[in-house]
């Protein structure tokens, strides 16, 4: 056997992968109502590139349904999608747990608890501060839901059993989400506006969330795929990673708070949109096998396709009243989990 | 080549003492083992070297307390297989042994082509080459207890840390790992502790036996001296038959008791 023979992974995914992501966009802003025939999209996206000109002959404001309607919700969904993939593989390392993912261990819950107690205290004042305090609260509630999900889960269950934190995960999100019915049947008044900040703003989409999220988005996955190795570090279990000389509890904290951050943006825009986290990691290792260092790009890349992809049935099929594109996820997600925890449990 | 020293080295589960004012010297390039009934403390001991549970006392390096350095630093300096290591079934064998290397990558670097190479040699020299694309769940006890090995001297440290190595190998494999380990040991000159079930054996390739008894070090010294039918008798609890072959080793050979 030669070096070349014995590799991790094999090099040709991750290029096939970004041509994926890349044709979810192009088929996402040639797809929709109203706007040009679509073959001439990327004809016209070609022109638009600098020093190009190809004929398209797309019109001015068919190039505005393109650019201004379809291309921001197209990218936002990509986003999302990259996000809560990543976060679902990363948390999947940390907590050496194939079943976590960003809903169960209730960090939206906690995201939109936080966003609550901003609109109950004064949201029309704090929206013109410099910093906007909306996804800092997501943020920090998010978090302390992971944390505390983690803490009861582990206490009781030990650190192997898988099940005690997705229960966890579930009971926090239930009180989470009971704390937020009490404070808005106190403040009825601002009940519709957490409810459409809870539903998101996908349908709506605009380059200014496409902006408000990208910082958080990039920092976090930034930091999680610098964590990959190390990811893979962890999985022989918390004593062996110390004896190979990882700082375990460091690099869990680390992994948490990033991907939690990144989960709690893109809620704050996109809503509460299930099983992403569990169904694109999980595909992902059956293609490619477990490790992290392949899990978690593809996973941010091919989570951005599968989005995006799963959000054009919304975009074309029920007029007028939209389909959620957390329906569509949970339809295909929740299967797809009862998949995996029967053959998790077989394999015991 | 290293020395290990322990000073006074206590292990604590909440109120249970595990090891009691442990003290040891373990010279450079030799092979220590640690006996003794199950709960004696051997495997808190190889434990608390490696900084998984905390304890008092001192651990010295050649010389340097251990615990003032880094983990990372540690890590160069002990290896460590544990009595039943933690092996994800979804990983491979190549993936496993490279993790052997995470010691001297950098926190967010990747491994260096010395890395891989010092990989494919450890999975040569301990006759692993054919399962190195396989899957660890898919491998039978023996099978993995090798690859845990090939992790743990793929790190490269100068001292080596086994808990029963050999538990789940057949006499061929037993055999063929210990002498593996001996063999390193005389090449590279590392240091080893080990903690072993079979007295035969451990008699047989260890240097010095340290007998253990509820966590307090009862007696070391050569087989001859420590392998005796009257202690075995008081700190097992059985009756032996111990034979001395004519080159110096000892068999330990377990009879059924009279009592009825
Ligand atoms: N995590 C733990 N929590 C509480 N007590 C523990 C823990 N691990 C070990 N002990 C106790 O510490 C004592 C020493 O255990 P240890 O594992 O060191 O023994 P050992 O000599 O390795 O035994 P064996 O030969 O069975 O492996 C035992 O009484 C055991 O019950
Ligand atoms: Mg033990």
């Amino acid at each position: 056997m030669n070096s070349s023979q014995v590799r991790v992974s094999s090099p040709w995914w991750i290029p096939t992968a970004v041509a994926m992501l890349v044709l979810a966009l192009l088929g996402g802003a040639m797809i929709g109502p109203a706007g040009p025939t679509w073959w001439r999209v990327p004809l016209e996206l070609l022109n638009r590139l600098p020093l190009l000109t190809v004929h398209s002959g797309v019109s001015e404001s068919e190039w505005n349904i393109i650019w201004l309607v379809r291309m921001p919700r197209v990218v936002l969904a990509g986003l999302v999608g990259c996000t809560l993939s990543i976060a679902g593989a990363s948390y999947q390392g940390v907590f050496r747990n194939p079943l976590v993912d960003p809903y169960l261990l209730g960090v939206a819950a906690g995201a939109g608890l936080g966003a609550t107690f901003v609109f109950t205290i004064n949201r029309a004042g704090s929206s013109t501060w410099l910093i906007d305090p909306l996804p800092l609260a997501a943020f920090g509630c998010g978090l302390a839901a992971v944390l505390v999900t983690y803490v009861v889960g582990t206490a009781f269950g030990g650190e192997r059993s898988s099940t005690t934190l997705v229960l966890a995960g579930v009971a926090v999100t239930s009180l989470v989400t009971a704390m937020q019915a009490f404070l808005l049947q106190r403040h009825t008044d601002v009940m519709r506006e957490v409810y459409s900040w809870i539903l998101g703003r996908l349908s709506t989409a605009t380059w200014t969330d496409v902006r408000l999220v990208l910082p958080y988005v990039a920092l976090s996955t930034t930091v999680l795929l610098f964590h990959r190795r190390l990811l893979d570090v962890l999985r022989v279990g918390d004593d062996e990673a110390t004896a190979l000389g990882a700082h375990v509890n460091r690099i869990r904290l680390v992994v948490v708070l990033f991907a939690t951050l990144g989960t709690a943006a893109v809620v704050a825009v996109s809503g509460l949109i299930g099983f992403v986290g569990i169904i694109v990691p999980h595909a992902v290792r059956l293609l490619v096998g477990a490790s992290y260092r392949v899990v978690l790009p593809l996973s941010f890349l091919l989570g951005g396709a599968f989005l995006i992809t799963a959000d054009i049935p919304g975009r074309i099929l029920s007029n007028p009243a939209e389909t959620p594109i957390g329906v569509v996820t949970a339809f295909l997600g929740a299967p797809f989990f009862l998949l995996i925890l029967r053959t998790r449990q077989a394999s015991r | 080549m290293t020395s290990l020293n322990f000073e006074k080295v206590s292990v604590q589960y909440g109120q249970r003492r595990a090891v009691v004012e442990f003290s040891e010297v373990v010279r450079p390039g030799e092979w220590l083992c640690l006996i003794g009934p199950n709960g004696a403390g051997k495997s808190s001991l190889l434990r608390a070297i490696v900084g998984i549970i905390s304890f008092s006392g001192n651990i010295v390096v050649d010389g340097a307390t251990l615990h003032d350095r880094n983990a990372r630093r540690r890590a160069q300096l002990v290896a460590y297989v544990p009595q039943s290591p933690v092996m994800p079934s979804d990983m491979n064998a190549y993936e496993y042994v490279l993790l052997g290397r995470n010691p001297y990558v950098s926190h967010f670097g990747s491994e260096s082509v010395h890395d891989t190479a010092m990989v494919n040699s450890v999975f040569e020299r301990l006759d692993l080459t054919d399962f190195a694309h396989r899957q660890l769940g898919e491998l039978s006890g023996g099978e993995r207890q090798r690859v845990a090995i090939a992790r743990a001297v793929a790190q490269e440290a100068p001292i080596l840390l086994l808990d029963e190595p050999t538990s789940s190998l057949d006499i061929g494999h037993q055999q063929q790992a210990l002498e593996l380990v001996d063999k390193l040991r005389r090449e590279h000159g590392l240091t080893v502790v080990s903690a072993m079930h079979d007295l035969t054996l451990a008699g047989s390739y260890a240097d010095r036996l340290v007998l253990m008894h509820e966590g307090h070090r009862v007696v070391g010294g050569t087989a001859q001296e420590v392998l005796r039918a009257e202690t075995l008798a008081e700190f097992y609890g059985v009756s032996v038959h111990v034979h001395h072959e004519p080159d110096g080793t000892v068999a330990v050979i377990p009879r059924r008791s009279l009592r009825t």
